[in-house]
């Protein structure tokens, strides 16, 4: 019969494909395959993809990512050097380099998860603890124009004591963190490839002390613009005064030199032409002083004696 | 295959008899689920399931890529090909896996930027930084707090290694941004951060794409901005202040300097002036000196000629300019000793003193 012989063809073939099935598995581009067989590692950890054959129900295939994955801390508030806290939060990235020592102490990806949580939070914790606030914010020693230094002296110490020296950097300080616990993952085949910190705060309570402080900080600022400005202006305004002084003194200066040298110039003048014969120069300088200071109001009374009347009286 | 439509549409129209079914099928299909449970044949709900599970890979055989885009194909899990728009054949789902990523889209991705719309429609259209201050909200150098809001935008470079490399590509874009700002801001002042956003963002993509480049992401960056800066709105009004402080130095200085404008040139126009004044005398002084030395030369020159009888003439001369101007002139005999008998010559007058 037809429908017999189909049937048993369907069944057969149902059958080869399920066991086909059964012995092949894939491995994606992003996963890698331990195989064991009865609960026991069998091979090599098989990293590369594609369609791979296995016996069918006694091994069992497990996957784990091989890809890069990220592990995002737990965001929290640390004690630092001084006691004070910040609140810090930060993720570190990882992947499984050694996938049968993985399934043998953690099984699953969740579970990592949860062992780099208290590995890595510790971490950051003894780090943190270790470190001033400024360590972690800083990066590098790098000189910052914060608009806060004031040329004179005395606030100079002021600002000083607020420019930290970065020792360490949050570089360094997550390359602490890193190191510390690289090893202790290493353990479980998990490889930390970084950590890193992704945002670092003041707590919400110290935030409005802190914003204080800046409002604090700013005020001083403006002061020192105020006075700055004063100050300027002050000094334009006195060596307008001085430069004033000087103008007119240099041409009041100025002025009298040439006036005097214009009298001495005349005098040489005047004494050169009337040295020549100074009985005529008086005779002729009088006369000049008779013909303007004698008018209508003077009297003048004259001898018959006189030159000029003698001829009144007799013509000799 | 037309023998076993024939045998099946038969097979529908004859028998109503419920039968059990692998209910394999398409969910729009109900109708023809109800058909296949009336079938009766034995080999009718299998040959229907295979050819519905054949139906479904041929489907998955043909698959169109569109513009901007390109399919990664992965061959039982290992990736074999990328190809580029167009319509294109792969062997069947479960053989061949497709994976469309958009490769020139540029995508974009904010923090503490509120132009997303739940954030428009949270406040109202208002412009806060509500949701996503906490990513804005960092330390700077000082150790004091600003805002800081950007926007990232990128492209897929490379599709491998962003879907096979990495685990959530994307997410961690986010984390590598968000910690590489606080980095570059995190040596910078408050100052700094508010008035040099172009360095800040320069120097960030720097960082940014050195740690996606590390992390084999296959990200590229294509931009990053960073938006209006600012500090804690309580703080806000304090750097307000600062900036108009400076500009009232500015304007202190600046009247200070109109004032010098003000007299300095005047005063050197007066100081020129009294200069020029003096030049002035001078020259009236020497020339007039010189005239007069002139004259009086010349007459000299004259006289010495002549003395006597020049002198005499010159004596004469200004009693004839200066006699009739006089008031009263009084004439005495040379001989009378007692008294003087005064004569008035000018009876016109007569004035008697």
């Amino acid at each position: 019969m037809k429908s017999k012989w189909l049937t048993i063809t369907g069944f057969i073939l149902a059958a080869g494909v399920f066991i086909l099935l059964l012995s092949t598995y894939t491995i994606d581009e992003t996963e890698q395959v331990v195989i064991t067989r009865f609960g026991k590692v069998i091979g090599e950890t098989l990293k590369e993809p594609g369609l791979k054959f296995k016996y069918p129900i006694i091994d069992m295939v497990n996957k784990f990512p091989s890809n890069l994955r990220e592990w995002d801390g737990e965001k929290g508030e640390l004690p630092t050097l001084k006691k004070k806290y910040i609140w810090v939060d930060t993720f570190a990235r990882w992947r499984i380099n050694k996938p049968v020592l993985f399934f043998q102490t953690i099984i699953s990806v969740e579970n990592a998860s949860d062992i780099m949580a208290d590995i890595i939070d510790t971490a950051v914790k003894n780090v943190i603890a270790n470190t001033e606030i400024i360590e972690a914010v800083r990066n590098s020693d790098r000189k910052m124009d914060s608009r806060t230094d004031i040329k004179d002296t005395k606030s100079v110490k002021a600002t000083e004591s607020r420019e930290h020296h970065v020792a360490l950097g949050r570089t360094e300080i997550t390359s602490r963190i890193f190191n510390q616990a690289k090893p202790k993952l290493a353990e479980f085949g998990i490889e930390l490839v970084d950590v890193k910190i992704k945002r670092i705060n003041y707590r919400e309570d110290v935030r409005a002390s802190v914003y204080d402080r800046m409002i604090a900080e700013r005020v001083q600022i403006v002061e020192k613009f105020r006075s700055e400005g004063r100050g300027e202006a002050q000094k334009i305004l006195g060596e307008k005064e001085k430069k004033l002084k000087q103008i007119t003194s240099e041409a009041y200066k100025t002025a009298q030199i040439l006036t005097g040298k214009a009298d001495a110039t005349a005098t040489k003048i005047f004494a050169d032409a009337y040295s020549k014969d100074p009985d005529f120069y008086s005779f002729v300088k009088t006369l000049d002083v008779y013909a303007k200071s004698l008018d209508g109001d003077s009297s003048l009374i004259l001898s018959t004696d006189s030159e000029l009347l003698k001829y009144l009286k007799d013509l000799k | 295959m037309a023998w076993d439509w024939e045998k099946l549409q038969e097979n529908q129209k004859k028998s109503k008899k419920t039968q059990g079914s692998d209910g394999i099928g398409p969910p729009d299909l109900e109708e023809l689920g109800n058909k296949i449970k009336n079938i009766k044949f034995p080999g009718g709900p299998f040959i229907l399931s295979i050819l519905i599970v054949l139906g479904y890979l041929g489907y998955s055989m043909v698959y169109q890529v569109k513009l901007r885009e390109v399919g990664m194909i992965q061959q039982f899990g290992k990736f074999v090909r990328k190809t580029h728009p167009g319509l294109h054949l792969k062997w069947p789902n479960g053989i061949e896996k497709l994976t469309i990523v958009n490769v020139d889209g540029t995508r974009r991705t904010e923090f503490g930027v509120t132009t997303g719309r739940t954030d428009r429609r949270m406040t109202g259209g208002e412009v806060t930084y509500r949701r996503g201050m906490e990513a804005a909200l960092m330390l700077t150098g000082d150790l004091n707090v600003a805002i800081v809001p950007w926007i990232v935008q990128y492209k897929i470079k490379d599709p491998e290694k962003f879907l096979f490399r990495v685990y959530d590509a994307e997410g961690l874009l986010r984390d590598l941004s968000e910690a590489a700002m606080r980095l570059v801001v995190g040596d910078r002042s408050v100052n700094e951060v508010i008035n040099e956003r172009e360095e800040i963002a320069t120097q960030c993509r720097e960082v940014l794409q050195k740690e996606l480049d590390n992390s084999e992401t296959g990200i590229r960056l294509v931009n990053l901005e960073l938006k209006k800066t600012n500090v804690p709105t309580k703080v806000q009004p304090s750097f307000n202040a600062v900036n108009k402080a400076e500009q009232e130095k500015e304007t202190m200085i600046l009247t200070a300097k109109k004032d010098y404008n003000q007299a300095i040139p005047a005063a050197k126009g007066e100081a020129e002036r009294t200069i020029r004044a003096a030049e002035g005398y001078s020259l009236d002084r020497i020339n007039r000196a010189e005239g007069e030395a002139s004259k009086f030369t010349a007459l000299y020159n004259e006289y010495a000629k002549a003395k006597d009888v020049t002198k005499r003439r010159l004596y004469l001369e200004m009693f004839i300019d200066v006699f009739p101007k006089i008031g009263q002139k009084y004439l005495i005999d040379s001989s009378q000793k007692n008294f003087l008998p005064l004569l008035n010559i000018e009876s016109k007058k007569g004035v008697t003193k």
